[in-house]
């Protein structure tokens, strides 16, 4: 049990509040629980302040903030941060994210005072460096993708799908046919997909899946009309399948006055070996932090730069680069920003790091990399697991299992994944496309090696072996070997604490 | 190819037992119109110190921060990040963990969200705080959305004191809705948003301190829009100012956005940055962005997970509060880490600090002919207004090294009324001889010695 240093009891009265454990595997406080407000890890010169400019705004709630020294402070962060599991220590199959593995390199570069230490509305004269550097990553871009132009701005790919939906919906009031207020999307898309349509004020029809995972052009064609503003299909689809029919869709698409939006999240298996321009695609997102190797950091932050079709151009969101400067106030049928500043440089200087070390052979041979990983273990597994669309032959860079393979055995996708925790690895993306029962979808990326892939794959058949002869327990106990074991996510959502409190309420602050 | 692990030999070995004879052939389902014949018209792979080379040529031309006097601020600012927060966010598993949707193994990111979280709630003097969101302005046109949802009314009032870039995200947002009420920009301080608010107004949004450094009284508004059925949302672009002037929680918000990129995050040119949202109990459900909360394991130790997911898209999916995915993860952490660092005596230290360098800063500014000093009231940042336009000065400052705040100009055009005005912060990093060399080159540059 510990004390803070004003000699108050710590935490809640329940065990996990004192700093147990080893420093392997650490049972550590919260640092409300630790700190207080005397304690401070940074000298500042004190001075006092008069009141003569503050309008009578002077701050009398209390903050209630904890402090820390620095030497508290870093083996708090540092002990909280070992019970974290994180692609430097391990794969993640985790289909459509695409975590690969995270150069340092890039951190070097990002870390430059040029690039880091530069603020966004300093005089443009003074940072050509930065514009040059956002032309060269637009270049590249467009370049692998065969567009016509890029925004770069957004700041996450669902905000970068935002974007380009509202490029597609200013053209298409443009051309006099503001009245289209229905987006196609498929049952397989993810999620932010129909949020993002939704969010801008469209209606969404769904077009259901083949039996082979693939959208059929002819159920597209049908859907088609006279209110449709666009489609949005994810290529190669995330059932990890390159859609065959897709330059008939976009073709038909574009007939019947539509625009098509390309979900660009797998971008990594066709990266230098199709060009989605090709295809027929007007607007496409790129993740920055799947395909070009800038760190999750535990949930962001992301880039979610959107390339556009030349019909699309005129529409790209301020700001962009041009001819040295920065245009940052909406002209012609250019749209609003949609976001301050100019996007995320941090993440430009580290995917910009990465396309250089790679080079155009070396993103081409990822891509290719990256769907041999997936067809190997899919070679390896099938047999034991169950593939859904038994015909569909080679995958891309995922591979999609279902849980016929569990059926009867009382263990459900969930518990498998659990259990998967306890061989040492990530679990693969659960219950994603939603169009599979019990989906499991495996994507390893081309960062991972033979051996590593072996390993995967010798602990996934001894899984599904254990599963199939009955030892449900083993999966439905399970993680066992985690910091925590499985958490209570319905008294989360029924009682929620979603910030520390103290146990005795704080004395007012006297003035 | 140094980040790709297989040799020849291995990929031949996979080959066969994928039982294909090519690597091409498991491109079989791509039209063959379509295949890339040739590469992709790129430069080929590059070691290391040539590609650093490359770099370093690129951020050479850039003037950094720390070459010269900076006083550039307008909704993000120049302050000391601890030497402890940089390495502490580098280590693997901070910087290369994903979304803890797996919170087993993610205990280390959902504490921390836990802490950030309650640190943000805090600050503002509110109730419950997000996980985090992309930025100050995304946050803020959501938080506009939400109040819509909530009041199930429409019309917004922007105070002419908000950043003219979150105006602008708003506006886009928006799709320059007719209900979305833009106030003229006020660099005096004053503006008339409290006359404006009507029975339809679903919220107002005042930015305190606001784009040209004048403390609003957010109180009063509070009171304004409430009389009337709807909701205040507080913008706040420097969080360090929540060290010294009141909270708005205290003076009545109801949601609070916050760009936090002042605490724990460089300048970066604009971003990464970090959201902040904070609001009241009975508004959760509607808040958009990820939330993290404590429960039990099934051995009865607390654990962190996220949760209410019903709120987000992978969930609920078109019926989603928003389409967010992402939150701004390791900008959080450096948020929380430096926050922990600071702590309540170092924040409110700081915070001090930053206010009397702006006294000092306004104290030199007045000083020089022909300058007009706008503010009665700031915290770190101010307005003044020159004889002439101001774009021109600034450029010429720049050529002596001297950067010397924002044009107002740049981010409102063509207005007689911004053209004269330049926007200009201090923080704990500015010096007296930096405040100096300012006073000196303005004066030299109004008096036609520096042409």
């Amino acid at each position: 049990m510990s004390m803070n240093t004003q000699g108050r009891p710590t935490g809640t009265g329940t065990s996990s509040a004192a700093a147990t454990g080893s420093s392997l595997l650490p049972n550590e406080p919260i640092l409300f629980e630790i700190g207080d407000t005397e304690h401070t890890g940074v000298d500042l010169p004190e001075v006092s302040v008069g009141d003569d400019f503050l309008g009578g705004f002077r701050r009398k709630s209390p903050l209630d903030l904890a402090g820390l020294t620095e030497p508290e402070a870093m083996r708090h962060y540092v002990r909280l941060s070992r019970l974290n599991y994180s692609i430097d220590s391990g794969m993640y199959p985790l289909g459509s994210c695409t975590m690969k593995h995270n150069p340092r390199l890039n951190e070097k570069m990002a870390r430059l005072p040029g690039f880091a230490d530069i603020h966004p509305l300093q005089p443009v004269s003074t940072v050509q460096g930065a514009l040059e550097l956002m032309n060269e990553l637009a270049h590249w871009l467009m370049t692998l993708t065969n567009t016509a132009a890029v925004c770069l701005t957004p700041k996450a790919g669902a905000h970068g799908e935002m974007a380009g939906m509202m490029a597609i919906r200013a053209a298409q009031v443009a051309k006099g046919e503001a009245h289209r207020n229905v987006v196609l999307v498929p049952e397989s898309a993810h999620g932010t997909n129909p949020a993002t349509a939704a969010f801008l004020g469209y209606t969404v029809k769904p077009i259901p899946a083949r039996a082979d995972g693939t959208v059929d052009a002819a159920a597209v064609k049908a859907a088609l009309g006279p209110d449709v503003a666009a489609i949005m299909l994810t290529n190669p689809n995330t059932c990890g399948l390159f859609e065959p029919q897709i330059i008939d869709i976009a073709a038909a698409v574009h007939e019947a006055g539509a625009y098509f939006y390309c979900d660009g999240a797998n971008f990594n298996a066709i990266m230098g070996v199709v060009r989605p321009g090709d295809l027929g695609i007007d607007a496409m997102h790129i993740n920055l932090h799947k395909t070009f190797s800038t760190p999750h950091g535990g949930g962001g932050p992301g880039a979610g730069p959107v390339v556009l079709s030349a019909a699309l151009a005129p529409f790209a969101p301020v700001p962009f680069v041009r001819d040295g400067q920065l245009v940052e106030h909406a002209e012609g049928q250019h749209l609003g920003r949609v976001t301050a500043f100019n996007g995320q440089m941090g993440m430009y200087v580290r995917a910009l790091t990465y396309m250089l070390s790679h080079g155009g052979d070396g993103l081409a041979q990822a891509a290719k990399d990256a769907v041999l990983n997936a067809n190997y273990i899919k070679a390896r597994l099938s047999r034991a697991f169950s593939v859904p669309f038994a015909d569909a032959g080679y995958c891309m860079h995922e591979a999609l299992f279902d849980d016929s393979f569990l059926e009867g055995s009382g263990v459900t996708t969930l518990d498998f994944a659990k259990a998967l925790i306890d061989e040492g690895y990530h679990p693969m993306t659960m219950y994603f496309p939603l169009v599979v029962h019990g989906a499991m979808l495996v994507e390893p990326t081309e960062s991972e090696s033979k051996q590593t892939l072996d390993a995967f794959c010798e602990s996934m058949l001894d899984l599904a072996a254990d599963a199939k002869a009955g030892n449900a327990a083993r999966f439905t106990a399970a993680p066992t070997k985690a910091p925590r074991r499985r958490l209570d996510e319905t008294r989360a959502a029924r009682q929620p604490r979603l910030k520390w409190e103290r146990p005795d309420p704080l004395p007012q602050a006297a003035e | 190819m140094r980040y790709l692990p297989h040799s020849a030999a291995e990929r031949a070995e996979m080959l066969a037992v994928i039982g294909a004879k090519a690597a091409e052939d498991l491109f079989g389902a791509v039209p063959r119109s379509a295949l890339l014949t040739k590469p992709v018209d790129l430069p080929k792979h590059s070691p290391e110190f040539l590609v650093e080379a490359k770099m370093r040529a690129l951020a050479g031309k850039n003037r950094a921060g720390a070459d010269g006097p900076f006083f550039v601020g307008a909704g993000a600012y120049r302050h000391h990040v601890p030497a402890t927060v940089d390495h502490l966010i580098q280590r693997s598993e901070w910087l290369t963990a994903y979304t803890p949707y797996q919170p087993e193994v993610s205990q280390g990111t959902l504490q921390m969200l836990f802490e950030f979280q309650t640190q943000v709630a805090h600050l503002t003097g509110m109730d419950v705080a997000n996980a985090s969101m992309y930025d100050g302005s995304t946050a803020t046109a959501e938080a506009v959305l939400m109040a819509r949802r909530l009041t199930r009314k429409d019309k917004i009032i922007l105070s002419g004191g908000l950043h003219p870039h979150y105006r602008d995200v708003v506006t886009t947002y928006l799709d320059h809705s007719p209900s979305l009420v833009s106030l003229p920009a006020s660099p005096e301080g004053q503006g008339d948003i409290l006359d404006r608010i009507d029975d339809d107004t679903a919220a107002i949004v005042i930015q305190t301190p606001d784009f040209f450094g004048h403390l609003r009284d957010v109180k009063r508004a509070a009171d304004a829009i409430h009389a009337k059925g709807g909701l205040l949302i507080v913008v706040v672009t420097e969080v360090v100012s929540l060290g010294l002037l009141e909270a708005p929680g205290a003076l009545g918000a109801d949601i609070v956005v916050c760009e936090g990129q002042s605490i724990g995050n460089s300048l970066n040119f604009g971003g990464p940055y970090v959201g902040l949202m904070a609001t009241k109990k009975e508004f959760i459900r509607q808040m958009p962005g990820r939330l993290c909360g404590e429960t039990v394991d099934a051995d009865g130790n607390r654990g962190f997970v996220l949760t209410l997911s019903t709120r987000e898209q992978h969930i609920r999916r078109e019926k989603a509060t928003s389409n967010i995915c992402t939150n701004s993860g390791l900008c959080a952490l450096a948020f929380t880490i430096h926050m922990s660092l600071l702590g309540e005596a170092g924040l409110t230290r700081l915070a001090r600090l930053n206010h009397e360098r702006a006294i000092r800063l306004s104290k030199a500014l007045r000083a020089v002919p022909g300058v007009e000093l706008l503010n009665k009231t700031f915290f770190n940042e101010m307005t003044i207004r020159l004889p002439v336009p101001a774009a021109p000065i600034v450029e010429l400052l720049a050529k002596a090294d001297v950067l010397a705040g924002v044009p107002v100009s740049r981010l409102i055009p063509n207005d007689p009324a911004a053209e004269n005005l330049i926007v200009l912060a201090a923080t704990e990093l500015t010096t007296d001889t930096d405040i100096d060399m300012l006073g000196e080159c303005l004066h030299a540059a109004l008096n036609g010695d520096g042409a």
